[in-house]
């Protein structure tokens, strides 16, 4: 069955000090409820990606928690949190399209919420992600783990860190027109070049600032969407692969396995190629981690992903413009709410509503993934 | 944390590989299954040599990690005390990475030191 999603909503992305974990879910999925314009009951469950309740608020079972403080208990509405380290979100908004797909739910709440700043150390439990006994244990935390891999492709095929710098510019500069994103305000080269090594050769300007945030969207089967929804998006694809957990065991390590598994088979199931899709929200916690994208998604040849920074083809007006909402880099990454953030602006894109930051799309590209790529979901929307 | 780190303490002082008899591959850290054989794997623990080189490396808070690739083709995050650069041959030693405050126990495990060639 086709699944459209037929309404989105999207917390604002930052240090939300004043507001609860439960407060900002609720902000969120009431504004798809809003945009949707549906009122909540005729949700059969919800999808919640969320990493870690349990170390960033001392909080778990947060699926009935949510559902209670969004008034749906009243009704009984099923929901589950899932967890994929920052694939939490791509993953929630997979298994709700599963559910809609099969035909056992008609309309459904894929969610994602992460509520970073009432921890001491959010870094370090994103690093959790990674093997704690095997990279964690030796002193690789995730930039570092990022790192590695970003310093053996700038030595095997000539990426340099200014092109990683551009990265950064190029996402702070899309932001400057995204109301939800957490740093509206343009970098320069040098200011990326200058900011200090987190984990040589990234520096703290080549890595997305951990942040608080929700974002919702809202999933229905195409019957019911073309009743209720004048602009319903359709969901062409969405895949989710695995690769090795940790990098000792890749075969090559500036390779993101898991992307190259799960887009080929997206781009296999939407009937389309790399070459097809109009806009993209890629996973870049790192920098490194959007060059790789653009090689693993199939938008570059291995190795040639610095070409596409350097000629200017990711930004707004290129032949793919990436992270045209800013990206982790400028909307800040809240963790388990990324992926379903990217799936808003995506459909914000495809809509025609995103103001300065529109640009000329049928299709969209996102790519969430989880800790160092060992989880990566693909999603396929088109108009 | 203790027998976290107690069970695991042989693989921490010695580099040991999954060796599989099956398809000749060598895993680290030891694995229970033989990811390419899967039910045909036949693996066995081999202390692997004690030399390896630099695949790359990064340096955070203040030490540098490094991914050392052996000659067996097996792959090991580690920290090497010394300047590195990628392609440089490395020898294992063992060292302490931590300890859990005062009384607690401390954490000893595999590191690297750079070796200078012989011209
Ligand atoms: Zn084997």
């Amino acid at each position: 069955m086709r699944v459209a999603i037929i309404g989105v909503g999207c917390t604002e992305f930052g240090e939300l000090w004043d507001k609860s974990f439960r407060s900002i879910f609720l902000n969120a999925g009431l504004s798809a409820l809003e945009d949707a314009e549906i009122r909540g009951k005729e949700v059969e469950a919800i999808y919640i990606g969320n990493m870690s309740g349990g170390k960033f608020i001392d909080q778990e079972h947060i699926a009935a928690l949510i559902v209670d403080h969004a008034g749906l208990a009243e009704f009984g509405i099923p929901a589950i949190r899932i967890e994929n380290a920052d694939a939490s979100g791509g993953s929630a908004f997979r298994q709700a399209y599963m559910a809609v797909a099969s035909g056992i739910h008609e309309i459904v709440i894929a969610a994602g919420i992460e509520k970073v700043t009432d921890a001491n150390d959010p870094m370090e439990i994103l690093s959790t992600a990674v093997d704690q006994e095997w990279e964690k244990f030796v002193g690789a935390n995730l930039p570092a783990i990022y790192a590695i891999i970003a310093r053996l492709h700038m030595h095997r095929f000539g990426t340099n860190e200014e092109d990683l710098a551009m990265i950064a510019v190029k996402n702070h500069r899309n932001a400057v027109h995204n109301p939800k994103a957490q740093f509206r305000k343009e970098i320069n080269l040098e200011d990326v070049m200058r900011s200090s090594y987190i984990a040589e050769p990234l520096k703290v300007l080549d890595c997305a600032p951990l942040c608080d945030g929700a974002s919702a969207v809202i999933l229905a089967n195409e019957e019911v969407a073309k009743k209720i929804c004048d602009t319903p998006i359709y969901i062409e694809a969405c895949t989710q692969a695995s690769d090795y957990f940790s990098i000792q065991n890749r075969k090559d390590i500036t390779t993101l396995q898991a992307v190259v598994i799960a887009s080929k088979e997206a781009y296999k199931i939407a009937g389309v190629e790399a070459k097809n899709v109009d806009v993209a929200e890629v996973h870049d916690s790192f920098t490194i981690s959007e060059l790789l994208a653009y090689e693993d998604l199939g938008f570059a040849k291995k190795g040639e992903g610095k070409k596409l920074i350097r000629e200017g083809e990711t930004e707004i007006g290129g032949k793919i413009p990436v992270n045209t909402s800013g990206g982790l880099k400028a909307c800040g990454h809240a963790v388990g709410a990324t992926g379903i953030r990217q799936i808003v602006d995506l459909v914000i894109q495809l809509r025609g509503e995103a103001g300065k930051r529109q640009v000329n799309a049928e299709r969209a590209l996102a790519l969430n993934l989880g800790g160092s790529g060992a989880t990566a979901v693909v999603s396929i929307l088109s108009r | 944390m203790v027998p976290r780190f107690w069970r695991k303490i042989k693989y921490r002082y010695e580099i040991l590989t999954s060796f599989c008899e099956n398809c000749g591959n060598h895993y680290y850290p030891q694995r229970e299954i033989c990811p390419k054989c899967r039910r045909e794997g036949v693996l066995k623990e081999e202390k692997v040599c004690d030399y390896g080189k630099v695949l790359s490396y990064t340096v955070v808070n203040g030490r540098t990690i490094a991914l050392v690739e052996f000659d067996n083709g097996a792959k090991m995050l580690a920290e090497v005390c010394g300047k590195v650069e990628i392609g440089k041959k490395v020898r294992k030693a063992f060292r302490k990475y931590g300890e859990d405050g005062d009384f607690g126990i401390i954490y000893y495990g595999t590191k690297f030191i750079p070796i200078e060639e012989q011209n």
